[in-house]
């Protein structure tokens, strides 16, 4: 149990260097009976995505606008890369860091070349460098440079000036990035692909960014950390997805994450992560007695058919067999149905499975071959593992810290 | 804090009642575009026609010969292009200092200041009654008295316009700018006043119709202008200069009104 235990919270991804450090930095509104951010202290590692989730008016907005300086904070400090800029010019701080809001803010008389060159020249950078920027993140958000460059926001579509809010954001290189609620006003397909899309694009660029929302599960699709904030920004667990999922602090953290916790969880685990079952398989054009004593000798009542690539092929059980005795394999039986890669999520592969025939789903590589199984036993096996983990975890606080918080006070 | 006139537009704390010039925001046709010059043509050709038919005694002879008109529609064009230059100068600055934060205080006061000039029009005919007694000295005087009675006149359509084209810009938008590192002078001049220059055009544009028919009553105090013929018509009792007068005056409005609206839609930026 101890060695589980150690293991498995050196597993927890260890933060980098700080790129942005909240030291006690507070608001108080004029004539606000409490203040809207209190005293708050928070590290953000270089190169991850930091959310920070909580209710309606916790004070999430607030808090990332002290950091660009647009709401001038009333106490503590912001030091951001090593630097204190709690008082820098607020001018200068800002052009070094991107910032993407819900409304997007579209600059409507500039085409869209001009929106992104403006931090660029505000930069003083020249015009060929500015340009050839232009079209290189026009690229980068998946949108042709040549049809789009001169265009005005109004003709595109609101996925489309989402991107091009994030191109705007992204032009002058900035380290760190603001983002609050960036895909909050768009429908949840187009949000969904958003989302994946810039995942994508964060692989690549490795931004520190800070990234407000109220979803819990975007939260969790999107941090690499995530800061759940209760009433005046305090903090009420800061923790990775898998730490807040599988171990919440405490009752409010665990009515944010809401029911479903566990369903959640299957968001952050791959099949890849997990033991696959292996099912009997047969190559096609195998005799069909020889199938049947495959059959025979598994409980699961069902082979799969490979060709000679490895590839699945075909469903087949013994009643399909003695049905139809002289038509090939690949004629009886069912057609393989939901068909995943290991890099899916355990979700993806759930809501495939639910599904298909003999509700299982089929793991392929790259290429085509046959993996394994994912069936309804490996995916509450993985859940089992994950709350074994996520004790073990939440009890190496217990060993090794003097202090000790409510929840552990309440469990003796 | 009472809705204001114009929908959508936030805050003009405690502006009078007045409306404010619209916006029209789709492009004209071409017909449009034509049939305004050829209407003001055949009325300027019928009044020619009609007036050329007329046994003219020497009192109108002396009113409608080609020097007289021309002088006093050139004297009518130098009053309104004075005025309208100068309400510019006066209203667009005022119109953004009166929308910047550090001047909340001071916004009714100055409002309610510019609306008087439009709201209580005969106080500033008076002003113009009163001064223009001096202009039968001097007659630069009278010009002067005409351009400031004008001025205050025709100040407020532009200081409103300008207020509301202002405080209409989307609030996520100056956030943007504000967040990318843009300074304030430069979120004013690169982002607010081009996304207000349809509505403050708007609003020079009424002062332009304002003026150009305002400028007529200049007459009575010497400072001249179309008014002058008309005045002249009715002091002699000639109903043809009478006519003359008031068509001229209308056409020169309708004229200038339609080449605003073209400078509108020439000024208006690509992309609203
Ligand atoms: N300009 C302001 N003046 C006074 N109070 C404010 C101001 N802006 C925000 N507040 C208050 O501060 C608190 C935090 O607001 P904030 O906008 O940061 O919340 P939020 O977490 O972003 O909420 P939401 O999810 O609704 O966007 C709220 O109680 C709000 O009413
Ligand atoms: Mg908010």
């Amino acid at each position: 149990m101890t060695e589980q235990t150690s293991t498995a919270s050196s597993a927890a991804t260890a933060p980098g260097r700080t790129m942005i450090k909240l030291e006690g930095l507070g608001k108080q509104y004029p004539k606000e009976p409490k203040p809207a951010v209190d005293n708050l202290t928070l590290e953000i590692p270089e190169g991850e995505i930091v959310i920070l989730v909580g209710p309606s008016g916790c004070g999430k907005t607030t808090t990332m606008k002290m950091i660009n300086r647009i709401i001038e904070p009333t106490s503590g400090r912001i030091i951001l890369d090593g630097e204190d800029v709690t008082k820098a010019d607020p001018d200068q701080l800002r052009r070094k860091i991107g910032y993407v809001i819900q409304q997007i803010g579209l600059f409507p008389h500039m085409t869209i070349a001009q929106n992104i060159a403006t931090v660029p020249k505000l930069l003083g950078w020249d015009a060929k460098k500015i340009d050839a920027r232009i079209d290189e993140l026009l690229q980068t958000v998946s949108m042709a440079p040549e049809t789009y460059r001169n265009r005005y926001p109004k003709q595109l579509s609101g996925g489309q000036r989402q991107r091009v809010g994030v191109a705007r954001a992204l032009s002058g290189d900035p380290a760190v990035m603001l983002m609050d609620e960036p895909f909050g006003a768009i429908d949840p397909i187009t949000r969904d692909r958003l989302q994946n899309e810039f995942l994508r694009l964060q692989a690549e660029v490795r931004k520190t960014i800070v990234f407000v929302t109220h979803d819990i599960d975007e939260a969790i699709k999107m941090g690499d950390r995530i800061a759940i904030l209760q009433e005046g920004s305090r903090i009420a667990q800061y923790d990775t997805p898998e730490q807040i999922l599988t171990a919440p602090a405490n009752d409010f953290v665990a009515d944010f994450i809401g029911r479903g916790a566990s369903l959640k969880r299957l968001n952050l685990s791959r099949v890849r992560d997990i033991q696959l079952s292996q099912w009997p398989t047969v190559q096609l054009g195998e005799q069909p007695s020889r199938v049947l004593d495959v059959l025979r000798a598994s409980d699961k009542g069902f082979a799969l058919v490979l060709d000679e690539q490895r590839k699945p092929r075909r469903w087949v059980s013994a009643p399909d067999l003695q049905r139809d005795e002289n038509r090939p394999l690949d004629q009886i039986g069912l057609a393989p149905e939901a068909i995943v890669e290991p890099q899916a999520t355990l979700n993806d592969a759930l809501n495939e499975l639910i599904t298909a025939n003999y509700s299982v789903a089929i793991v392929v590589n790259a290429s085509g071959e046959y993996q394994g199984i994912v069936d309804i036993d490996s995916i509450t096996e993985a859940i089992r593992t994950m709350r074994t983990d996520a004790r073990a975890r939440a009890r190496v606080g217990l060993d090794e810290d003097d202090t000790v918080d409510e929840a552990a006070q309440v469990g003796r | 804090m009472t809705s204001s006139a114009a929908p959508g537009a936030p805050d003009l704390a405690a502006a009078p009642q007045a409306p404010i010039a619209p916006v029209r925001r789709e492009r004209r046709s071409v017909g449009s575009y034509v049939f305004m010059p050829i209407f003001l043509a055949l009325v300027c050709a019928g009044l020619y026609l009609y007036v050329s038919n007329q046994e003219l005694d020497t009192i109108e002879q002396r009113a409608l010969n080609a020097g007289n008109i021309t002088a006093a529609l050139l004297e009518h064009l130098r009053l309104t292009a004075i005025s309208t230059v100068l309400v510019i100068l006066i209203a667009i600055p005022l119109g953004v200092l009166l929308t910047r934060p550090f001047t909340g205080s001071y916004r009714g006061v100055l409002l309610t200041l510019a609306n008087i000039g439009q709201a209580v029009p005969t106080i500033g005919l008076l002003a113009l009654m009163g001064v223009g007694a001096l202009s039968f000295i001097d007659i630069d005087i009278g010009v002067t008295a005409a351009i400031i009675a004008l001025v205050a006149y025709a100040v407020l359509p532009v200081l409103r316009n300008t207020m509301v084209g202002l405080q209409q810009v989307d609030e996520s938008i100056l956030e943007a700018g504000r967040g990318m590192g843009i300074g304030k002078f430069g979120v004013l001049s690169r982002i607010e006043l081009p996304l207000s220059v349809p509505i403050i055009l708007a609003g020079v544009r009424t002062a332009l119709v304002i003026n150009v028919g305002t400028a007529t009553l200049a007459a009575y105090i010497n400072a001249g202008g179309l008014g002058r013929i008309i005045v002249a018509g009715l002091s002699t009792n000639r109903i043809t200069v009478q006519i003359t007068g008031a068509l001229l005056t209308a056409v020169l409005a309708l004229l200038i009104d339609y080449l605003a609206g073209i400078a509108e839609d020439v000024l208006r930026p690509k992309g609203l």
